[in-house]
């Protein structure tokens, strides 16, 4: 089962892309306030 | 500031809105048409070109990436617009990418039938074409991200993170899966080979599942169903952590499709786990969607759009539990190589995938031809009631057909001989075969009636071009 070792190093590697994402998100203030941005899409289009 | 900036880019909207409706007609025709074929395999009239072998993965690539990748690209275009409030990055790509993308859909429909495939299932196209979607696709990102960059609300709304995951996605897993050497201008080799090559395939097939069906169209999910029910999701702080857990979670589950095969048996199980997992953040989403319409439900009586929306929801939260169930190794026992997997695929694919679409062309058709509605209400009430009642009878005949070929396959006399020849169990599905040809015909007259009122209505309509508002300071990107 070698293809293992390109399958999980290449699904490890988008998980930290993942995290990253999270984690620029949460620092970037993109959660901070959601009942505003929930409403948001229904008033402009 | 340029004028044409002031005006959102929906040409490109437009144009997939309309294909989304020209693909659904021509892919679920042909579906029916295989259908047929199984109950009546005369069908085949002893054509090559016309045979199940090749017509098959027709209709799956039409349904998929010509129905579903068109409905997906006009949302996703239409979306990053109106939630970023601002035009589309690079017009003339995002023009590229429709005129590419059709190009690809009827190189498959030129190609499959003359009988060229890589022979892997939902990746069946051979490399130039291959070639093609990964240009297409990088061009698609390029669009996507660049107007999302260039937004002028900080905040990016939810259906944009799981638009973004599935662009990203499905490039990796197509261009991973896709890697093969030429053998001739159409014809190569994969460049994985045994087991090895049928973990590929399914690591690949399972994400497109995961992000080409599922991701994509829950984005679809979590704008065209609060915009049309007019009021916020049920929790948006669900719907955030709904995104992060599925896209966590969603990677590894492709191993159930290789139960008791050569692939290593703790491959399996990881692959049976992850899937058992995904019921959480799938049920997660499809209770967030449906509770959107909490005290208001009585929209559902009035507005057949939104009860297309809401009903695809339903039919999510089905197969995501039906999925997992099917991936536990005793339960796959049963129901794997049987039509069980058939009616499984379809609930989430006519009901899911096809319905949220439905819904969300009826939302699009009257906003970007200029007209308030669409032209005939009924005729979308009675699409919808035709939908709705195709996939009972489809997927309740292929559950029954499915389980009954899974016990008479495994039955033993006593001295431990099969108790049934194949044959048998093909002779015993017959009446459910064409119970599901009138369940995907009801299914493919229901999308007729959609074509006739989305021509009616874009034929009273003209294209507008439809102004952004002015931002208010506080809403402005800091």
């Amino acid at each position: 089962m070698d293809i293992l070792y390109l399958l999980i190093p290449l699904s490890v590697t988008l998980v930290l892309f993942v995290l990253i994402g999270l984690w620029w998100a949460i620092f970037r203030d993109q959660f901070d306030d959601l009942d505003v941005e929930a409403e948001r899409i229904l008033h402009n289009d | 500031m340029n004028q044409n900036q002031t005006f959102y880019y929906d040409r490109v909207v437009r144009q997939f809105s309309v294909m989304t409706i020209v693909w659904g007609l021509v892919g679920m025709l042909v579906g029916v048409l295989i259908a047929s074929q199984l109950a009546w395999p005369a069908l085949n009239f002893d054509i090559a070109w016309l045979s199940y072998g090749r017509l098959r993965p027709l209709h799956t690539n039409a349904v998929i990436f010509a129905f579903g990748g068109s409905a997906l690209f006009a949302s996703v275009y239409y979306v990053v617009q109106r939630t970023g409030q601002t035009r589309l990055f690079a017009p003339k790509l995002a023009e590229f990418t429709f005129w590419g993308w059709q190009l690809v859909i009827l190189s498959a429909a030129v190609s499959l039938p003359l009988g060229y495939t890589t022979g892997k299932e939902y990746a069946e196209l051979e490399w130039p074409i291959d070639l093609l979607i990964a240009v297409v696709w990088v061009c698609f990102a390029i669009v996507f991200f660049g107007t999302l960059a260039k937004r002028r609300v900080k905040h990016i709304y939810v259906a944009n993170w799981f638009f973004g995951a599935f662009i990203l996605a499905v490039a990796v897993l197509h261009i991973v899966n896709s890697a093969e050497i030429p053998a001739g201008w159409m014809k190569s080799y994969s460049a994985y080979a045994g087991v090895q090559d049928a973990m590929v395939q399914w690591w690949y097939g399972h994400n497109a599942v995961g992000f080409f069906l599922t991701a994509g169209f829950l984005g679809m999910m979590y704008y065209f169903v609060p915009k049309q029910a007019q009021r916020p999701v049920y929790s948006y702080r669900l719907s955030i952590v709904h995104f992060w857990a599925l896209i966590f979670t969603y990677m590894w589950a492709g191993p159930h499709h290789l139960h008791y095969t050569a692939l290593p048996d703790w491959t399996q199980t990881l692959g049976m786990v992850f899937s058992l997992i995904l019921l959480a953040p799938s049920w997660g989403g499809m209770i967030n969607g449906i509770m959107t319409l909490s005290g208001a439900w009585h929209k559902l009586r009035d507005d057949p759009v939104l009860r297309f929306l809401i009903v695809s929801l339903s039919f999510y939260g089905m197969s995501t539990f039906e999925g997992p169930m099917m991936s536990i190794k005793t339960v796959n026992a049963l129901s794997h190589y049987t039509d069980w997997t058939v009616g499984h695929v379809h609930s989430g694919a006519l009901g899911w995938v096809g319905l949220i679409s439905m819904g969300t062309i009826y939302f699009l058709i009257p906003k970007l031809f200029g007209q308030k509605e669409m032209y005939s209400k009924k005729a979308i009430e009675l699409h919808f009631w035709m939908a709705t009642v195709g996939i009972v009878l489809y997927i309740a005949a292929m559950w029954i057909a499915g389980v009954m070929q899974g016990l008479m396959w495994r039955a033993l006399n006593a001295d431990g001989t099969l108790t049934y020849t194949f044959v048998e169990s093909v002779k015993a599905t017959y009446p459910y075969y064409v119970i599901r040809v009138f369940g995907g015909l009801l299914y493919f007259l229901g999308m007729v009636v959609m074509a006739w009122n989305a021509w009616k209505t874009i034929a009273q309509g003209q294209s507008v071009s439809v102004a952004i508002p002015e931002l208010s300071h506080s809403q402005r990107n800091a």
